[in-house]
């Protein structure tokens, strides 16, 4: 009904309009067409001041209304380092242009005034003037010089690539429909390699290939990035299906993510989210609630945060590849890095997609034996005789033969127990309840004695060592799953005099 | 030639008959065989005057349905919560209706937007600028009979008919038309499996522009031949009006570009139908990781914008050479600085082929090269700077008649320094990195070539319209439609400008999910309610267009405007053939406007005895 009215009403106003136009004409010819002319272009031309001054109003008019929200000055400055640069070649081209664009108008709409028809004239025959247009062809040229040079300087500075030892964090951002993946390198600070290949969905989202030891401590940010202020940040873009980019609105970044072909772009934050709401705090615009449904809600400011967009239309979810980033001191960002977890480790490592299942990789041996550094560290100043769990001890299936990946936690016990000649040890094996008793307990008292074998061969005094099995009698959890019998199924190292 | 002295007053056909050049036309002008039926006068016409016509107005309809695609999606940005239920007799599934509030659908947003855009660049700006224009002035600016070949000039309004057809048909598709924007960059384009609209839809889209492309061939051949070939007597180069050297060049760069378009078009069809690798290189998508590998994205948007960047030109040239005449016209002045005139539309259509990846500079080429391409950039600011110094001096002094026509061509002027001063900042990459695919780029390329563009075409309609069909459009609705139009694309683009330098990006469907774009609410619906003013007075034009066909005040002179130019020397209602008898002789260049104390001097006028040629 109402699309009727609206139509009808169109309809009608389409009528009137044409109705109106073909009375001017019949009374213009009843007035004389020639008056009606000329009182129609002197009322034409005295239109032609009142927009030009309209005009002007409108532009001066609406950017002061909306100086807050988009010049770049006070709320709206750069939260990056180069961003400092655009934004003043910005302001630049503004004052040149604006400059132009008003004086230009002037002539523009007061020629058109000024020279209206006047029937006794005759038009000022002025056909070219050598001149004149020398001037406006040289001014624009200078100014365009200025601007050019000016432009390429602030170009080439922003796009060099990072000197090579230069300090910088290496982050990764691949676009697909319709979401962004943030790969952090971890504490190698290398980024792994991929291939679109090996993507996995669930699994292995980009492609990683995991007999590259980069990739086992990179790990993936949810909702949020967070980033150290003042450092620079080498940003590698990608993207998986079609062109994405990588668009920080407040830190001018923006790049295109082109599968199979990456590129980059380097920025370096100079406020942190906290100044940057600080600075917002005090502009109207930023006072509002954040929600205007909701009288309790923080004010704007509070709740600012950065955001990352796509900004190359890639289909129909276009418009929400959304995440926050966070930009914090290096402190901050120092204890945020180490609770991060490696996806590799978390998600990969002993699966049927792990080309590593059941070794050891380097990075484990290290931190195991920094790990049993401490625990023998702990346990000699201990007042008690503790134990100590080899867990990096393994052997073959129903036999007490050490597999070679023993070796590396055995290498360091041998290490330490050199080191402390006083201290003697016993060496415990155990074994889950599957099977019959007195061959687990004969099994666990040979696997205690190669392991002491294996110590002696490495130089620790042969009467510091005690093997002993103990059979299935000291579980340390339940037999009835894998995973219990699995710890149960242990060599320990016990402290018995020190 | 005799000399000859004749009054203002005499008739210009006794002057022809005096002066002009006998080309045997009478002994076979009643012969005219192919065009005696209504078919052969009216649809497959050879005539340049009907094929200029055919043009504009299948141009009008192409414009309807883009700007109505604009008015859509508009709402969908200025009025997200809007019940669009009332559009769902029209739109069907594409309004999806959930608790009885109807939404435009996401796909079909993206359909909006890229078939606005295509519609709009290339059927309205392209043929229905162009292809109007130089058909109808060429000629008859000129002092030709018809085209160098009226057969292909048949030919080039048919492929483009074609072209037209086929596109028409991919927006009933059931899975809606290509939707991955104008630009088309695969691999969106290219695989069915990334966007519905990139099935079909885009076959149809490739098959529909590759016709265009034969379309605009096969005219620019035709221009560019019978400018260089067809000239009358006299007619040198440097004294052709303006807008035929605009449309020359055009044509040239039309025929320059347009194949580089193809040949991308081809091997994105060979991406697509025969598992070619030109654009695709290790994609993973659907689940799936593709066999094709070795391509490259880039290379397609260096193709495409190889014509693209022309292609803007291809549509600013021809309403710049138009608003040069109506200027001078109807300033009564000649047009100021003619020779600089036509060397920067010179330097433009150069310039315009080394400028192309300033699309691109964040597409991820080397940064090195941009440099270069800032450079011959923004030195096309230089050019465009001395055609606005001169339009502007050109009304300096002038004895101004604001006709619709003029009213126009100044609108024209002021839109092209606004969207062209925001082109400086654009062109600069280094700005370009705030301000790329954002909506500044919108209202930049909007008021440049968009509005701009189309004030050219108002103009040059009003200005041609007794020429077309020997009626004049009405004065008051003209008046109406310019005023409204001007302030309401204005208000439309200017706060647009806004919401770029704010950061906001072009091709959003909503811009709900983030806090940095989604504050702009109030300006975004005031944009949206200009649109629909703006889209209504259009279709008053639309009205008064058709409308003045029949019922228009009658041309009773045969040089209305007391303009110099060679069209106004033929009969109102020429037949094939534009002259009956001799063809007009040219003695002087087109701008002898109050000169020697004279309001005008026509073309055709010899130069009287120790009078200095106008343009010396």
């Amino acid at each position: 009904m109402t699309a009727l009215v609206i139509i009808a009403i169109v309809v009608l106003v389409a009528i009137i309009l044409v109705q109106l136009g073909r009375l001017s004409e019949v009374s213009a010819v009843i007035r004389g067409e020639e008056l009606a002319e000329e009182q129609q272009n002197n009322r034409t031309a005295i239109f032609m001041v009142v927009f030009l001054i309209g005009f002007l109003i409108f532009c001066i008019g609406s950017a002061w209304m909306y100086k807050d929200r988009m010049l770049a000055y006070g709320p709206h400055e750069s939260a990056s380092a180069h961003g400092g640069q655009l934004d003043s070649l910005f302001n630049t081209t503004l004052f040149f242009t604006g400059i132009v664009f008003i004086l230009t108008h002037i002539a523009l709409f007061w020629f058109s005034y000024k020279y209206k028809e006047d029937k006794n004239r005759i038009a000022y025959f002025f056909p070219h003037s050598l001149k004149l247009e020398i001037y406006w062809t040289v001014i624009p040229a200078v100014v365009m010089a200025y601007l050019v040079i000016q432009g390429l300087i602030a170009w080439n500075a922003t796009m060099a690539d990072i000197k090579p030892g230069e300090d910088h964090i290496e982050i990764e951002a691949t676009g697909y429909q319709f979401a962004w993946d943030v790969r952090y390198p971890g504490a190698d600070g290398k980024i792994g390699t991929k291939n679109y290949k090996l993507i996995q969905p669930g699994t292995n989202p980009l492609g990683q290939d995991w007999t590259d030891e980069k990739n086992h401590d990179d790990f993936f940010v949810g909702d949020e990035l967070v980033l150290p202020v003042g450092k620079k940040i080498r940003v590698r873009i990608t993207a998986k299906d079609v062109l994405h980019n990588f668009y920080l609105p407040h830190f001018r970044v923006k790049m295109d993510a082109i599968p199979g072909l990456p590129t980059h772009f380097i920025f370096t934050p100079i406020k942190t989210t906290a100044e940057y709401r600080q600075e917002l705090k005090d502009y109207p615009e930023w006072q509002e609630l954040s929600d205007p449904l909701d009288p309790e809600s923080p004010q704007r400011w509070e709740v600012f945060d950065y955001e990352l967009a796509c900004s190359e239309l890639c289909g129909t979810g276009h418009w929400a590849m959304r995440k926050r980033l966070t930009i914090v001191s290096q402190e901050e960002y120092d204890v945020w890095f180490a609770q991060q977890q490696s996806y590799y480790m978390n998600n990969i490592r002993n699966t049927k997609d792990d080309p590593y299942a059941g070794q050891l990789l380097g990075m484990e041996i290290k931190n195991r034996a920094r790990e049993i550094k401490a625990e023998f560290a702990s346990a000699i100043s201990a007042d008690t005789m503790s134990t100590i769990r080899l867990k990096n001890v393994f052997y073959n299936t129903g036999s007490a033969e050490l597999k070679d990946d023993s070796k590396y936690e055995l290498d360091e016990v041998a290490r330490i127990l050199k080191e402390n000649s006083n201290v003697k040890v016993e060496l415990g094996g155990h074994t889950d309840s599957q099977g019959d008793d007195t061959m687990n307990q004969n099994l666990s008292q040979l696997r205690a004695t190669s392991v002491v074998n294996y110590l002696q061969k490495k130089g620790v005094m042969a009467n510091n060592l005690v093997s002993k099995g103990y059979g299935e009698n000291s579980p340390i959890d339940t037999n009835d799953t894998e995973e219990g019998r699995q710890n149960n199924r242990r060599t320990e190292l016990r402290i018995i005099s020190k | 030639m005799a000399h000859v002295t004749i009054d203002q007053n005499d008739t210009e056909a006794a002057l022809i008959e005096a002066t002009g050049y006998d080309d045997h036309f009478h002994e076979h002008h009643h012969g005219d065989k192919y065009q005696s039926g209504f078919i052969g006068h009216y649809i497959f016409s050879m005539d340049h005057k009907i094929i200029a016509r055919q043009f504009l107005i299948t141009g009008i309809f192409w414009a309807l349905i883009g700007a109505a695609m604009s008015i859509v999606f508009r709402l969908q940005l200025g009025f997200p919560e809007a019940d669009l239920t009332w559009i769902k007799p029209i739109l069907g599934k594409w309004i999806v209706v959930n608790d009885g509030i109807g939404s435009l659908s996401q796909e079909f947003y993206y359909a909006l937007v890229t078939m606005h855009g295509t519609i709009l660049v290339f059927f309205v700006l392209t043929a229905g600028l162009s292809g109007t224009f130089s058909n109808l002035l060429i000629p008859l600016q000129l002092g030709a009979r018809d085209m160098a070949s009226p057969f292909l000039n048949m030919l080039s309004y048919w492929f483009f008919f074609l072209a037209g057809v086929v596109m028409f048909y991919s927006l009933f598709l059931s899975t809606g038309p290509f939707s991955g924007g104008w630009t088309a960059y695969p691999p969106l384009s290219a695989l069915p499996q990334a966007s519905t609209g990139s099935g079909t839809g885009m076959t149809l889209w490739l098959v529909s522009l590759t016709l265009f492309v034969v379309s605009v061939l096969l005219g620019g051949i035709n221009y560019i031949t019978t400018v260089l070939n067809l000239r009358t007597k006299g007619m040198s180069m440097w004294r052709m009006p303006l807008p035929i050297w605009a449309f020359f060049v055009t044509a040239i760069l039309g025929l320059l570009s347009f194949p580089v378009l193809a040949s991308g078009f081809f091997m994105l069809m060979m991406d697509r139908g025969l598992g070619t690798s030109f654009f695709l290189n290790e994609i993973f998508i659907n689940g799936q990781a593709l066999d094709r590998v070795g391509g490259s994205p880039v290379l397609y948007q260096h193709l495409f914008w190889f014509l693209g960047h022309p292609e803007v030109y291809i549509i600013i040239l021809p309403a710049m050479g138009i608003v040069s005449e109506v200027l001078s016209v109807h300033a009564r002045k000649p047009i100021f600085g003619y020779t600089a005139m036509v060397l920067s539309i010179l330097a433009i259509g150069f310039l315009s082929f080394i400028v192309w990846a300033h699309h691109m500079f964040m597409s991820g080429v080397n940064p090195w090269l941009s440099n270069f391409f800032v450079v011959f950039t923004l030195i096309i600011a230089v050019p465009s700077a001395v055609k606005v110094f001169n339009w502007i001096t050109t009304l300096y002094g002038g004895n101004i008649r604001f006709n619709s026509a003029m009213l126009f061509s100044i609108g024209f002027v002021s839109m092209f320094i606004s969207g062209g001063l925001t082109g400086i900042f654009l062109g600069n990459s280094a700005i370009d990195i705030v301000m790329h695919d954002t909506y500044f780029v919108v209202a930049h390329f909007h008021i440049v070539m968009g509005i701009a563009a189309f004030f050219g075409m108002f103009a040059g309609i009003y200005h041609w319209y007794p020429k077309m069909f020997g009626r004049f459009m009405n004065e008051t609705l003209g008046r109406i439609h310019f005023w409204g139009t001007m302030i309401g694309a204005y208000a439309i683009f200017w706060p647009m400008h806004y919401l770029g330098m704010a950061g906001v990006p072009r091709r959003y469907y909503s811009f709900e999910t983030f806090d940095a774009f989604k504050h702009f609410g109030p300006m975004n619906k005031f944009i949206t309610v200009a649109a629909i003013v703006v889209f209504a007075l259009q279709v008053l034009f639309v009205i008064n267009f058709f409308y003045s066909i029949f019922k228009g005040k009658r041309m009773k002179t045969k040089n209305p405007y007391g303009a110099n130019t060679l069209e106004w020397t033929t009969p109102i209602d020429a037949g094939h053939g534009n002259w009956d008898g001799k063809i007009p002789v040219v003695h002087r260049w087109a701008y002898d406007y109050g000169k020697d104390g004279k309001e005008y001097i026509t073309q055709i006028t010899p130069l009287e005895e120790g009078e200095v040629a106008g343009d010396h």
